[in-house]
């Protein structure tokens, strides 16, 4: 595991292991955010920024604390502990010190606390043992993958909205659902180009 | 809460009438992620069953001492102890699976259905009914699981549990396995529902 190369990890995490569109993470976000390109932007921002902090984050509690300790058991509630004081502690210092950042990302931030994506990074970098820098590469590259498939659903369906007749009952989740899938068969396009399991 | 329901109301509202999966698309992730095969699905269930049930039974007992400010807080930290022992108990009795499953069993902890049922039902009711709701939301949960992976698993392998169910000449689509399948199944799912059984927008999907 040890000889991945953290950029190849980044766009592995990116377009082959899509977090989103491989491993099913952070749907419930994805689905109800996803209805308009402002706000799929701003919490894809917010996801990307935080998922690459409290993945490295808590790759360096896990190894340099936890392990030690002999307490590996106990790194779901460390880990969400660590995400939810890292995300608290992120929106105190962007209230007070970029007001303008804040007025576009700060609803987001208490979202995404409980975003399984975030808390999903963590767990992969666990069970597949990456150091800090692959952490670091791993946590932005599912991010940014994350971010990707948001802006471009919330596209798609911002078009679907104003032009598409829907059949009943099709409207709303079931349509946003087919047309992940459809995403999810393209993005399988890229698989092969990269091997990192 | 005065007037309360009837316990079966309870337990039939979350099995069937308000669906977490199917009416208010919560914790679909890993829905999702473990529907290709029926035993994965099967010990999932198992263990999300149990969380449900216990954190709703335990965040409803303690509703009276919790203090608001921090009552996000104390929930995760008790569904995270239940789900400590699910994980361990996993571990230690079917290996194989807890290694197929990896990180979904822990992911339980952030599955929206049970901070759902902590937040809307258990801390303003008292235990039993809390027990029962937890126990009808995560049976309807799990019985859309059950669903999906039956659809999934036949497709994609040609077999059920294991066992071979078509025949050999079977073409295995192989997509069913992959995310795109999963996706597809739970989306003409919902749509099916949907159209029998229209309801007024209920405003946020939350997660």
């Amino acid at each position: 595991m040890d000889s991945i190369n953290p950029l190849t990890l980044f766009f592995a995490a990116i377009f082959t292991n899509n977090i989103l569109l491989t491993n099913f993470l952070g749907l419930c976000p994805f689905l109800s955010m996803s209805r308009q390109k402002k706000s799929a932007l701003g919490m894809g921002a917010a996801v990307v920024f935080v998922m690459a902090s409290t993945t490295a984050l808590n790759n360096l509690v896990f190894y340099k604390i936890l392990v030690p300790l002999g307490m590996e058991h106990f790194r779901f509630i460390v880990f969400i502990v660590v995400i939810a004081a890292f995300v608290q502690l992120v929106e105190m210092a962007v209230e007070r010190f970029f007001p303008a950042l804040y007025f576009v990302l700060g609803i987001f931030l208490p979202l995404i606390t409980v975003n399984c994506a975030i808390f999903g990074a963590s767990l992969f970098m666990v069970i597949r043992k990456y150091d800090f820098v692959q952490s670091l590469a791993y946590g932005a590259g599912s991010g940014i993958g994350w971010m990707l498939a948001i802006i471009a659903i919330s596209a798609i369906r911002e078009k679907l909205q104003k032009t598409a007749k829907l059949p009943r009952g099709l409207e709303g989740p079931a349509i946003t659902l087919i047309i992940t899938g459809l995403l999810a068969l393209a993005f399988l396009a890229f698989s092969g180009m990269i091997r990192v399991q | 809460m005065p007037n309360l329901p009837p316990k079966k109301e309870i337990f039939l509202t979350g099995l069937w009438k308000d669906n977490p999966v199917l009416r208010q698309i919560l914790g679909i992730c890993s829905t999702l992620a473990v529907t290709n095969l029926m035993v994965n699905t099967l010990v999932m269930d198992a263990g999300l069953i149990f969380t449900v049930c216990m954190s709703s039974l335990t965040v409803s007992l303690l509703r009276k001492v919790t203090p608001v400010r921090i009552r996000m807080m104390v929930q995760t930290l008790i569904i995270a102890s239940y789900v400590i022992i699910v994980d361990i108990m996993i571990m230690a009795y079917l290996p194989d699976i807890s290694e197929a499953l990896g990180p979904y069993v822990a992911l339980i902890i952030t599955n929206c259905i049970i901070m759902g049922r902590c937040e809307a039902f258990a801390r303003n009711n008292p235990p039993v009914a809390s027990f029962i709701d937890g126990l009808g939301m995560s049976l309807g949960y799990s019985l859309v699981l059950i669903a999906i992976a039956f659809i999934r698993e036949p497709l994609g392998f040609g077999t059920l549990l294991g066992i071979r169910v078509l025949p050999e000449g079977f073409v295995q689509w192989t997509v069913m396995i992959m995310a795109p399948g999963a996706f597809f199944t739970l989306g003409i799912m919902v749509w099916i529902l949907k159209y029998f059984r229209p309801q007024p927008q209920t405003g946020e999907e939350k997660g």
